[in-house]
């Protein structure tokens, strides 16, 4: 077993470290305050090749691999959650699941510029009156001819108001016998007639980042963007989970890392009752305890990225990554408040950014309560992974860089 | 055209630099390109990118040093080099110009050697005039605007006083300052490809010159002396107060 990162690896990571520490870090602020995104930065991050790492080349992308992705994420996240949410919902939900599910027709057109970053995309299934029970949802795509029509309204999307395409699902059929037959998937042109979208605003989180609404009445959807048969969008949009939350995961050990990190400096340069608290033991407990939440975390996201390099379903293993980040990224943020006392509770340091930001993810891409039961569901031998009609291609260096 | 960039492996900017034993530590700070070089590193890529060609990366130092000849070939450049041996251990900037323009030499048919302005560690910046005086070749430093014409260089210097315009005929030395701009970050593609370079790495025997003996040496060195600092508070009613009160003790230290 070899646990080390390679060459290239170490210098991916390092290069978006530098971009996002370089460019964002400077203005997160001020942005953060606004509640408004960084007009350059979905631009930029595509003109890096950073929102198409993991694609081959001939898809447009930049031929790394699934762990790279991690990486990328990770130092994304250490700087923002909102660089990070960009990668989850453009690169995880919407390329990857078209990656994996697409016919080489769609991911001419669709992936391509997605990888690119010529266009933005991202992933609709949450509604107003629906989340976790995405068999449940209302949104209905109606075939007439060679179109569906889409009609119904998709909420809390992030990049809603950036974005070019989504990946939406809707119920196809409404008579299926079970309910995850209900639904398809499709890739839809958000600049469609019938399209309507906006943000949402006063969020506790991801303050620059846009979260909204998609409305679709009566919009027309070609055939040809179907992802996979009629019936197979509940896979799809599980597969598409499978990407988002190893991005979530990979993401949140940024941010615990990031909580860590201003902890260490704060705590010993801040004294009281005449040395620095960095020497007291409950504030060095409250440390061992991110640098260890740290090292699982990477441990955890770093399994999930080399079984995507091999081939192997990881939903399982992407479950207890995302759950255990996310969580322990809301303990660290909220412990490095505490660490830094007063100040801590002031916009004037990073951290309480970072306790705001990590609390969406405990909720999006799958609750902590839905990846217990998921875990349940594989310990009580109630779920198997089944082969899938399309899996998610393993990594092969050369005919990705080829 | 053919273009060599000349850069040098330091520590890391953030590393805290001390005085041991009459010897230079920065504890084990981890070991980056030149900051300044990168700009050098830009500045020959953007002229390869304007006028066809290729770059060529140089290095003196260690077997450590091709981490940074790697950030260079991810950045963009085409070939790299590391010029290492035993011998050169301790060697002043007048030594590394020597050997940096015998490997320039080796490289053959060079138009333009880019340099950073200094390196951060020695911080002694002659580096690049030296090479050029070793050479017989132009020295333009301080590079912030650089435009090639034929077989004309045309720069602009940013000097205290403002900018100056000068230019010589190639082959010529450069050295470039952070007015030219931010340089650009690697990419995947360079990334990949430096991963998997074959740096050859020259020894002095290679170049057919002996070690350079130093001409400067480093009898002694010392840190800093350390500051008394003592902090006080003014305080007063109001803002007014408060300045007028600063203004009286800045008037009886005699800071002013
Ligand atoms: C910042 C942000 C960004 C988002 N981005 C996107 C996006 O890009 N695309 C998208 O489609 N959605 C997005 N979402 C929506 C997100 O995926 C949903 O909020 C999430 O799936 C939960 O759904 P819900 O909010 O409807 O909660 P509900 O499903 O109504 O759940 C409410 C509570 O009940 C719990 N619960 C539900 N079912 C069970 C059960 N069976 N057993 C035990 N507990 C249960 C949940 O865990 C939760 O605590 C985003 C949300 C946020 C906050």
């Amino acid at each position: 077993m070899d646990f080390s990162l390679s060459e290239e690896h170490k210098m991916a990571q390092k290069m978006v470290r530098d971009f996002a520490q370089k460019e964002v870090a400077p203005v997160i602020k001020e942005y953060d305050r606004k509640q408004e995104p960084i007009p350059w930065v979905l631009e930029r991050m595509g003109e890096l090749g950073i929102l198409g790492i993991c694609f081959p080349v001939k898809y447009g992308g930049q031929g790394m691999d699934y762990i790279s992705l991690g990486l990328a994420c990770e130092e994304l996240e250490a700087v923002d959650t909102t660089l990070r949410v960009a990668m989850s919902v453009h690169t995880g939900l919407c390329g990857m699941t078209i990656f994996q599910w697409g016919t080489e027709k769609q991911k001419q057109e669709f992936l391509v510029p997605l990888a690119k970053g010529e266009k933005i995309g991202c992933g609709a299934f949450t509604e107003p009156g629906m989340g976790s029970d995405v068999a449940g949802m209302r949104t209905s795509a109606k075939r007439d001819s060679d179109v569906y029509i889409l009609n119904g309204e998709k909420m809390w999307i992030s990049l809603a108001s950036k974005a070019d395409l989504a990946l939406v699902t809707a119920v196809t059929n409404p008579e299926a016998k079970r309910p995850s037959q209900r639904l398809s998937s499709f890739v839809v042109d958000l600049h469609s007639p019938g399209v309507t979208r906006g943000d949402l605003h006063g969020k506790l989180g991801v303050r620059a980042g846009s979260t909204g609404w998609i409305n679709f009445q009566d919009v027309k959807v070609p055939v040809e963007n179907r992802i996979g048969e009629e019936g197979e969008g509940f896979k799809i949009t599980m597969s598409a989970f499978d990407s988002g939350r190893y991005t979530v995961g990979s993401g949140a050990t940024g941010l615990v890392r990031a909580a860590l990190e201003a902890s260490v400096k704060y705590a010993k340069d801040r004294s009281a009752f005449g040395k620095p608290i960095s020497e007291y033991q409950m504030i060095q407990q409250k440390i061992a305890k991110m640098l260890q939440d740290y090292e699982i975390a990477r441990l955890l996201y770093l399994q999930v990225g080399w079984m995507k390099n091999e081939g192997r379903r990881s939903t399982l293993q992407t479950s207890y990554c995302k759950k255990f980040a996310t969580e322990a990224s809301f303990e660290a943020a909220h412990e490095a408040i505490q660490i830094h006392g007063a100040y801590g509770f002031s916009d004037e340091y990073d951290v309480e950014r970072y306790l705001r930001n990590s609390r969406g993810a405990i909720i999006y891409e799958g609750s902590s309560e839905i990846q217990n039961i998921i875990q349940a569901g594989y310990a009580l031998g109630e779920r198997k992974d089944t082969p899938l009609r399309r899996e998610m291609p393993a990594y092969d260096e050369k005919e990705w860089q080829g | 055209m053919k273009i060599v960039a000349c850069i040098k492996q330091v520590p890391d900017s953030a590393a805290k630099v001390v005085a041991q034993d009459g010897q230079v530590s920065w504890g084990d700070a981890p070991l980056v390109i030149n900051p300044w070089d990168e700009f050098a590193v830009e500045a020959a890529l953007q002229q390869k990118e304007a006028h066809g060609g290729e770059v060529i990366a140089v290095s003196m130092g260690g077997e450590s040093a091709k981490e940074a000849l790697k950030h260079a070939l991810a950045m963009g450049c085409d070939s790299a080099i590391l010029v290492s041996d035993p011998a050169l251990a301790g060697v002043d900037t007048q030594g590394t110009a020597k050997v940096l323009a015998a490997a320039i030499q080796k490289v053959g048919g060079v138009d333009l050697a880019f340099f950073g302005r200094q390196a951060i560690d020695g911080d002694a910046g002659i580096t690049p005039a030296q090479t050029a005086r070793v050479l017989g070749w132009p020295m333009l430093g301080l590079s912030a605007v650089i435009k090639v014409d034929g077989g004309k260089v045309t720069v602009e210097r940013s000097i205290e006083e403002g900018r100056q315009t000068v230019s010589a005929e190639a082959p010529a030395v450069l050295s470039v300052v952070k007015d030219f701009g931010e340089p650009r970050y690697p990419s995947f593609m360079g990334i990949r490809k430096a991963s998997r370079a074959d740096i050859p790495a020259w020894t002095l025997a290679d170049l057919g010159i002996s070690a350079p003996a130093p001409v400067v040496a480093w009898p002694e060195l010392m840190n800093p002396p350390s500051r008394e600092v003592a902090c006080e508070f003014i305080t007063g009613g109001s803002p007014a107060e408060i300045a007028e009160k600063l203004a009286d003790k800045i008037i009886a230290e005699k800071v002013l």
